[in-house]
């Protein structure tokens, strides 16, 4: 670990690690285990990777249950086991005009790729947050990108956020690729406008995980054909009309 | 440094394999590892026709350990002999297949498909699941309705020798391995995962879909040491050891109390290179402790009042 930096409150935390020698690309995702969990924690927590420079290999963390807050409190030089990229990440078709739907966290795979992208100006991103924009990194996006923030903290909030979302996507619909990452419910009614306005979408979904290559099972999704594919593997991200979202 | 071991006509470059339902196919661990370098590689339960398994959440974390409830998804028997099988380095090490069925009929149409295949070495018949309705545990619990599972897929395993995984869901599980090796077992593997759940007192649901499911991790080790520990005076067949395996110390245990190789279950979702490196450290780990092959330790737990020293002892005998 190189360190780490809180944005907004302790519970949102980004940790810098040494930079891998692998590319990954936007939405692909990494394990992380530290040496000091012993026994306890057994599993490897996954996160998407928010930003991969020559100089770091960044994650953006939530702080909601046992590991993450153990991660909160690792020390600053101690000795993280990560391995990945691990699944598949967003094609990005960079000739188009791309529409990103994000939820909460879910802006986190989203930032190094805005980042790099050689036209910001094709991106229009739709946020929807519950706390404080503070907590997210959103400033740090290029000012070229048309950016639009919707804080829900009541469910009058909700219901025009739905709202808004399916206005965007219907809209946007003909005219590029869309990219959605955020808790269930928002990709739940992200999903129904998408299908409903026929657009191309691509959903990055989150599910609980063990081993992050395929073999526990516990991670899968129904797909419209009734299988149940690992997300680890197959996903995160999936064609928005592959999957049944429960 | 041997750490070869001969297991029921199988010779293994070492004692360690993988436990079934924590491995997938093999392939999945391909990147972290050579699989060649595995005693043998035990696959995912197989059924004859793919299953879809449980709804979720089918997993949850618990202390030192976890909770599943999968179901036995899987891709059917000849899938697996079609897609996968091929892949593996089954010409130089054993892989060895796992059954679910959900009759003895079945059992025995499933060994008969299995068992011919030039790259199946052994078959492991799991009548211990705790996650399927039908079948496995019923199987498990009852030594008449094991051996005779464990009699058909014999009598349909062609040459193939037979593991039969057992439950540590039962009174005794002496008597049922007894059951098992006098209906024709070459081999037993133990434990599966014991029984257990999990509750969320906010939502004031179960944390698995399935309600119940199987505990694993290094939280069972101990009871999965004592249950080798009584099963191998028991019995003259091998006895495969499992349950929290996760390092070589823990393989190290398993031999002294009687286990001729162990299986790694669990601990492979810790990290995914986890069992190669264990592999990797047990010649050093032998070394430490004295032990020149397995053979020699194999059994040979000291509960006698009288606890010398190794080297100590063996200075004695000179």
């Amino acid at each position: 670990m190189l360190g780490m930096a809180w944005a907004g409150s302790r519970d949102f935390v980004h940790l810098y690690l040494e930079p891998p020698g692998w590319e990954a690309s936007p939405g692909q995702f990494v394990m992380l285990r530290p040496s000091a969990w012993g026994f306890d924690p057994l599993w490897p927590r996954p996160f998407s990777i928010c930003e991969k420079t020559p100089e770091y290999l960044r994650l953006f963390i939530q702080v909601v249950g046992r590991g993450t807050s153990l991660l909160r409190s690792a020390a600053p030089d101690s000795e993280i086991v990560l391995w990945g990229p691990l699944g598949k990440g967003f094609r990005i078709p960079v000739q188009h005009p791309l529409l990103i739907l994000a939820g909460g966290m879910g802006i986190a795979p989203f930032v190094g790729m805005c980042k790099t992208h050689p036209h910001p100006e094709r991106i229009n991103l739709l946020f929807g947050h519950r706390l404080g924009l503070e907590h997210y990194p959103l400033d740090e996006l290029p000012g070229k990108i048309r950016k639009e923030s919707m804080h829900q903290s009541t469910p009058e909030d909700l219901v025009d956020f739905s709202g808004v979302l399916q206005e965007r996507i219907r809209d946007f619909a003909p005219r590029g690729e869309i990219l959605a990452c955020g808790p269930m419910p928002f990709l739940r009614v992200g999903q129904r406008h998408v299908l409903e306005s026929n657009a191309r979408a691509q959903l990055s979904v989150e599910t609980r995980m063990a081993c992050g290559v395929g073999a526990c099972l516990g991670c899968v999704i129904k797909t419209r054909n009734g299988e149940m594919l690992q997300t680890c593997v197959h996903g995160p991200v999936f064609d928005a009309r592959e999957l049944v979202l429960q | 440094m041997d750490t070869r071991v001969e297991l029921g006509g199988l010779i293994l470059k070492n004692p360690v394999m993988s436990a079934s339902g924590t491995f997938g196919y093999g392939l999945e661990f391909s990147l972290y590892g050579d699989l060649q370098e595995l005693g043998a590689i035990v696959v995912k339960g197989l059924s004859l026709k793919p299953r879809a398994g449980n709804p979720v959440p089918r997993i949850v974390e618990t202390p030192c350990g976890m909770l599943n409830a999968i179901g036995l998804q899987n891709i059917g028997a000849e899938r697996f002999l079609r897609d996968k099988l091929p892949l593996l380095p089954w010409d130089r090490t054993p892989v060895v297949v796992n059954l679910y069925a959900q009759s003895v009929q079945e059992f025995g149409q499933l060994a008969g498909l299995l068992g011919r295949e030039p790259g199946v070495a052994a078959l492991e018949v799991n009548i211990s699941c705790p996650n399927v309705r039908h079948g496995g545990f019923q199987f498990g619990q009852d030594p008449a309705a094991a051996a005779a599972v464990t009699r058909e897929v014999k009598k349909n395993s062609g040459s193939r020798p037979v593991i039969v995984k057992l439950s540590p869901n039962v009174t005794d599980v002496r008597t049922i391995a007894k059951a098992v090796q006098d209906a024709g077992a070459d081999m037993l593997s133990l434990i599966n995962t014991l029984g257990g759940m999990a509750v969320d007192v906010h939502s004031r649901k179960p944390r698995l879909a399935g309600i119940t499911g199987g505990l694993s991790g290094p939280a069972i080790k101990p009871v999965a040491l004592k249950m080798v520990y009584q099963v191998c005076r028991v019995v003259d067949i091998p006895v495969i050891g499992l349950g929290g395996i996760c390092t070589v110390d823990d393989v190290l245990e398993f031999i002294l109390v009687g286990a001729h190789a162990v299986q790694v279950g669990t601990a492979n979702f810790m990290r995914p290179d986890l069992i190669f490196d264990l592999i990797r450290d047990l010649p050093e780990a032998m070394s430490r402790t004295g032990i020149v092959s397995l053979d020699e330790i194999r059994g040979a737990l000291e509960t006698s009042s009288d606890r010398m020293d190794p080297l100590e002892k063996m200075q004695n005998i000179r």
